[in-house]
């Protein structure tokens, strides 16, 4: 039984949230569950998984070939042995005795073997074909532009790389080999019984015309129930898991009765349409066996008939009775796999969806080397040429602009959500690349730079400061894997993170995810800032926080981001005065274009945008007594990212 | 096992009659697959041996009879069952549901929202199949040999003897297997788990991963955990395999043994040839029975595992409203009326808190406490990282208990009271705003469900909602939530202002209430709050100057304890840790 989680933890998921104010965009392609995908590509791409594995394939098609002859030749043997073997005993010759003997002990240590064969070359093929989808996800996942993990979400696609493959793996295991062994069962047994009596067997053959009606019937009207089935347990999650994680203001506003009237709903109706799919599960089942009542019925009559008036062999007419019998046997665990395969399929196709998404940023076929930093010059120098920046889709984010930025100076880029401030920092990370023109690292572009090269180079680090599970000192550590602890405590030290690490329970070594491990998000920020401290690039990017910390949190993170600034060319998101104030340069953007860019020292001093913010921040502070939280006018988490 | 299972009992009565019922209708069916054979053999050795046409005949009708019977008994079985069954699932996710909500907060501190989620679904899933299946077929199955043993044995002793043989090794084998195979598929399963938090977090760090080009480390754990899943995988594969082997090959080898005998006594005449295939096709009939046991066994054992994850849920015990040492509230004591002299504000008597699960040694989160709030008063918390703020305000609503100490809500002891009245008469906003999948309406009005649309203008006004709500597709009844329109943080914020404000709260507990507004819409709250306030006791927790403005007085809080109490200006001038706090700049105590 599978229970896709309806997009899981949504509680992480501040990158999703709206722009202030206003609905958000309905009718974008990506914000749906299933992709867009060319058709047939899910079949495609179960055909590019199996292919490595084309040899295990046959071989295991071989084995399974085999290993059901033996099976199926049981019956056999009990017809040769009553219609042969019995007349011979009686004229005392045991030969063919003897031969029913060995064959059976053949066939049935054949069988054994050969299925235990074949389960473990079935079982390399599906983890093979699994573990190259899940790399196939997992790599692709992580060369989707930020574009799309903005818009798609990061619950589907978790949902996507976890009970998408699941729902597979689940078919692969356990449905997939049964329905081969069912239907190569099936077609032997036919032969078998047009062999001993192509009448039987014609006989038996026809009663698969009801049946197949059968089951096209059961499997039009179950994915109805079954999709039913779906939306009614995903509803019961999400109000179970709702108030799970609001469980504070579930206690605080007294809602436990009120939720439990409307929690009694969902659950009572997903009960209903449970039920409902259980009951036309055993329609189905009642429905078949009744096909095979009378098949059997109608064989064994005609057979036995005809015995009767010696048209046909005793044995035979056994051999028939035990055949018909084991072909309508599996017929419930076929309709139980035909659901499996529903649901799989269904999965396969979002899967292929997601797959069919090409990434924006390809790797360089020749990657070149930036030229070595030249000694005692910070940073790098950045030039946008004749950079324009538009979304495949059509709108035009930046209209075409050039930019130099001089090595080991600092910008900071201020505007509304919405100007291009975080559009014209992705570009520079090169998290995309621009439609026209090139962004250049001390004359090379981005584009002709390997990943590691480039983040030798460029490292952006985002205002949410996402912490993966494991210490403190491998979180820090992400800034360069290989760094020894001395480097990393010196980094967390340089940063003014220091003192928290050593107050946790474990220092470095504790878990940032279990209790005690708890780090404030000022803190998360420091840790952030000590990756790139210990990256050490020669361009940082700062996407500023806009949530407000407290205020020694907030000085804290100020002197940490003077200190990574420091030596390095760097663009910073700006929300707080005091960060535009240790700038070299603004850059005031508006709907896409630079407006206004000079000294902060200039701008204040203009009549410009700049001016104008600078002011109201001003009396803002005079009011409060404190730096006020919002630079673009407001605040909030995850905007702009 | 089976005494975890009997825990099942209180849900599954209500049912007894159905589920047993159902276990007899199975028996009667699967005795009918055995009669088959029996009827085969009549004809056989009857009609065809007599060439009796019209017996043949009646012997195909039984056969029909028969086969009819049995497919309609297995349709009868389900349908007795399925209805009950979703049923008792039912009923046990709701109880389920119902205990978690009653658990106290720090019951869920201590567990994961998957954990609980994957009690209420899989576990519960599982445990109606065993019920619908496992049990059902354990007892038919056994029934079934035991009736399909008798058969053969009255029909024919000896061969009967040979094909009764492997049964019990057979089972033994089964049973040995599965108790391998459930130890490597739970491994199986962690692996899984790892593999899947690796995955989540790669998604939901993309931005660091990408930011620092981290894409090779990330994959190279991910592809050592998928590595180490696929080895167990093929474990168990081996596993499987194995245990396909010894099913396939061991009755095989007894039923070709009683198949040589069977052939030489007909051959000898002592056997009927109808016999011998009546026998044939009883010992097939029989193979099902025999395999499934194991995995039957698995199954209940998989239950049994089951049940005691559900039951570790609702067995942990939900502390009673009013502690029994205590004397008994709101009969004892009426609850004090809202007005007049006997309004006395918050306080906290020495107050001491230590979470339950903290180890031993552990200082408390709050040590010695002793605070008031003034009737009418807004007092702010200020205070460090860790200093104990948020887990104080917590307690006016009992969202946590006391270790030791006493919280007075107008003189009445909190822990005397029943929950639910103390709760209503606390009205709380957290910092980290949840809404829940209904409308803004209903979302607010969870403060005050009888309150009128005019206190939800109001108090959508006062928390500066009244805008954005009414540009919302349909207003105040746009659904929001996880199933509805996400809101940003700072609208989040707002509606859970609003939520808290709505009917005039005796009492208004904040924490920092206003930290994801900007600067314009902060200044408006704060000017609409102020009326709030002035009407209620308020305790509000504050991270800035502009929020401790609110408030009448401050208190400083400091690793548990209550440093200091003052107004925002004399804290100011006495305090250097508050100075430090609100400026952010660290300098000496000026001289007084």
């Amino acid at each position: 039984m599978t229970t896709t989680l309806p997009d899981r933890d949504r509680d992480h998921d501040h990158d999703r949230e709206p722009a202030e104010d206003g609905p958000p965009a309905a009718s974008d392609p990506i914000a749906r569950d299933t992709l867009p995908a060319p058709r047939g590509a899910s079949r495609r791409l179960l055909g590019s998984l199996l292919r490595p594995h084309r040899g295990k394939v046959a071989l295991g098609a071989f084995l399974l070939l085999t290993q059901q002859a033996a099976v199926q030749a049981g019956p056999l043997l009990v017809a040769y042995a009553i219609d042969s073997g019995v007349p011979a005993v009686r004229d005392d010759d045991n030969g063919p005795l003897i031969a029913v003997a060995v064959a059976y002990v053949v066939c049935a240590l054949g069988a054994g073997l050969l299925r235990y064969t074949f389960i473990q070359a079935a079982a390399r093929i599906n983890q093979g074909m699994l573990l190259d989808l899940r790399g196939r996800i997992h790599r692709h996942a992580q060369a989707l532009s930020l574009d799309f993990h903005d818009r798609y979400t990061s619950g589907r696609l978790i949902s996507r790389a976890t009970s998408d493959v699941q729902s597979l793996r689940e078919l692969l295991n356990e449905g997939l080999q049964e329905l081969l062994v069912i239907l190569v069962s099936v077609v032997y047994i036919g032969a078998l019984l047009c062999y001993l009596d192509p009448g039987l067997g014609g006989a038996a053959l026809l009663s698969f015309v009801p049946l197949y009606l059968l089951v096209r019937g059961y499997r039009r009207r179950s994915a109805e129930r079954f999709g039913k089935r779906s939306t009614a347990i995903a509803s019961v999650i999400v109000q179970f898991a709702e108030t799970l994680n609001g469980i504070r203001p579930v206690k605080a506003f007294r809602r436990e009765e009120a939720n439990d009237a409307r929690f009694d709903r969902l659950n009572r109706h997903h009960g209903r349409v449970n039920a409902d799919t259980v009951l036309e599960m055993g329609r189905f089942i009642v429905l078949s066996r009744l096909v095979a009542a009378v098949a059997v019925a109608a064989i064994v009559l005609w057979g036995a008939q005809r015995v009767r008036s010696g048209d046909l062999e005793l044995g035979a007419l056994a051999a028939g009775a035990l055949y018909v019998r084991r072909l309508y046997d599996p017929m419930d665990r076929f309709a139980m796999i035909l659901n499996n395969y529903q649901s799989a399929v269904a999965s396969l196709e979002k899967i292929a969806g997601l797959l069919a998404q090409r990434p924006d940023v390809p790797e360089p076929e020749r990657p070149v080397q930036l030229p070595p930093r030249a000694a005692g010059r910070p940073g790098r120098e950045v030039v946008f040429e004749d950079v324009r920046f538009a979304y495949r889709t059509g709108g035009e984010v930046l209209p075409r602009f050039s930019l130099t930025l001089p090595a080991g100076r600092t910008a900071a880029l201020v505007g509304a959500t919405g100007a291009g401030k975080s559009t014209l920092a992705k570009l520079l990370a090169r998290f995309y690349d621009p439609t026209e023109g090139r962004v250049l690292l001390d004359g090379t572009d981005l584009r002709d730079l390997s990943t590691a090269e480039l983040r030798r180079g460029v490292v952006m680090v985002t205002q949410e400061a996402f912490l993966f599970s494991g210490t403190v000192a491998e979180n820090i550590a992400i800034g360069k894997p290989d760094a020894t602890r001395e480097e990393v405590e010196r980094a967390a030290k340089a940063i003014g993170a220091h003192d928290f690490i050593a107050s946790l329970p474990e220092g470095y070594d504790t878990d940032v995810r279990k209790r005690g491990g708890r780090i404030s998000a000022g803190q998360r920020q420091l840790v952030a800032f000590a990756r790139v401290l210990l990256a050490d690039p020669a361009v940082v990017i700062l996407d500023e926080a806009t949530s407000s910390l407290d205020i020694p949190g907030e000085k804290a993170v100020q002197d940490a981001m003077e200190t990574v600034l420091r030596g390095r060319t760097a663009v910073v998101i700006a929300h707080r005065l005091s960060t535009v104030e240790i700038a070299d340069r603004v850059l005031v953007m508006e709907s896409g274009r630079i407006v206004e860019d000079g000294t902060p020292a200039d701008l204040i001093a203009g009549t410009g945008r700049f001016s104008d913010l600078h002011r109201a921040w001003r009396e803002s502070l005079a009011r409060h007594g404190s730096p006020p939280p919002g630079l673009d006018g407001r605040a909030g988490r995850g905007r702009g990212c | 096992m089976v005494r975890s299972l009997l825990r099942l009992w209180p849900f599954v009565r209500p049912v007894k009659t159905r589920l047993i019922s159902a276990a007899a209708v199975a028996i009667v069916a699967a005795s009918m697959g055995l009669v088959m054979p029996l009827v085969l053999k009549w004809i056989v050795d009857g009609p065809v041996a007599d060439d009796d046409s019209r017996g043949v005949w009646l012997g195909g009708a039984v056969l029909l009879l028969v086969g009819t019977a049995e497919a309609l008994l297995f349709g009868l079985r389900r349908w007795l069952v399925a209805r009950p069954l979703a049923r008792v699932e039912a009923d046990m996710r709701f109880a389920l549901y119902r205990h978690v909500q009653r658990l106290p907060v720090s019951f869920h501190d201590r567990w994961a929202t998957g954990q609980l989620l994957s009690r209420g679904t899989g576990d519960l899933q599982l445990l109606r199949m065993f019920l619908a299946f496992g049990l059902t077929f354990l007892v038919v199955n056994s029934a079934t040999i035991v009736l399909g043993l008798g058969v053969l044995l009255v029909q024919d002793w000896s061969l009967g003897l040979i094909l009764a043989a492997p049964i019990a090794p057979l089972i033994w084998l089964c049973v040995l297997f599965e108790a391998k195979f459930s130890v490597v598929a739970r491994r199986a399963q962690d692996q899984m788990g790892d593999l899947t938090t690796v995955v989540e977090e790669s998604i939901l760090g993309i931005r660091v991963i990408k930011g620092f080009g981290r894409h090779r480390s990330q994959a190279r754990a991910f592809r050592a955990l998928s590595g180490e899943l696929v080895e167990t995988e093929l474990r168990k594969a081996r596993l499987m395999g194995g245990i396909w082997l010894v099913i396939l090959a061991l009755p095989e080898v007894f039923l070709g043994a009683a198949l040589v005998l069977g052939v030489v006594r007909v051959a000898d005449g002592d056997l009927t040839a109808g016999t011998l295939v009546a026998f044939m096709t009883t010992a097939m009939a029989l193979r099902w029975p025999v395999e499934s046991i194991g995995f039957l066994l698995a199954l209940c054992n998989e239950a049994g595992t089951a049940t005691d994850r559900f039951f570790e849920v609702l067995d942990t015990e939900i502390p009673p409203d009013i502690p029994p040492a205590l004397p008994a509230g709101p009969a004892a004591r009426p609850l004090p009326a809202p007005a007049g002299p006997e309004r006395d504000g918050i306080r906290f008597e020495n107050v001491v808190f230590r979470y339950p699960d903290s180890p031993p040694g552990a200082p408390p989160v709050l040590d010695g406490i002793d605070l008031r709030v003034r009737p009418g008063e807004t007092l702010a918390l200020v205070g460090g990282t860790g200093s104990g703020k948020t887990t104080l305000l917590s307690l006016v609503p009992r969202l946590y208990e006391v270790t030791s100490g006493r919280v007075l809500l107008d003189g009445a002891d909190i822990a005397t009271l029943p929950l639910r009245d103390v709760r209503a008469m606390v009205a709380v906003a957290f910092e980290d705003p949840t809404l829940f999948s209904a409308t803004v309406a209903e979302n607010v009005l969870m403060g005050a469900e009888d309150a009128d649309p005019a206190e939800l203008e109001r108090a959508l006004r006062v928390s500066q909602a009244a805008g954005f709500v009414a540009a919302l597709p349909h207003g105040p009844r746009t659904q929001v939530g996880e199933q509805g329109l996400s809101l940003s943080g700072g609208q989040r914020q707002r509606l859970a202002l609003a939520r808290a404000v709505i009917g005039r709260p005796r009492f208004l507990v904040l924490d920092d209430p206003l930290s994801a507004l900007d600067v314009h819409t902060e200044a408006r709250v704060e000017a609409a709050l102020r009326d709030v306030l002035s009407a209620t006791t308020a305790l509000v927790v504050a991270h800035r100057p502009s929020t401790v403005q609110l408030a009448d007085r401050v208190a400083l809080m400091s690793g548990g304890r209550i440093a200091a109490v003052g107004t925002h200006p004399e804290l100011l001038s006495t305090s250097a840790e508050y100075r430090y706090l609100m400026t952010g700049e660290r300098n000496e105590v000026p001289a007084r």
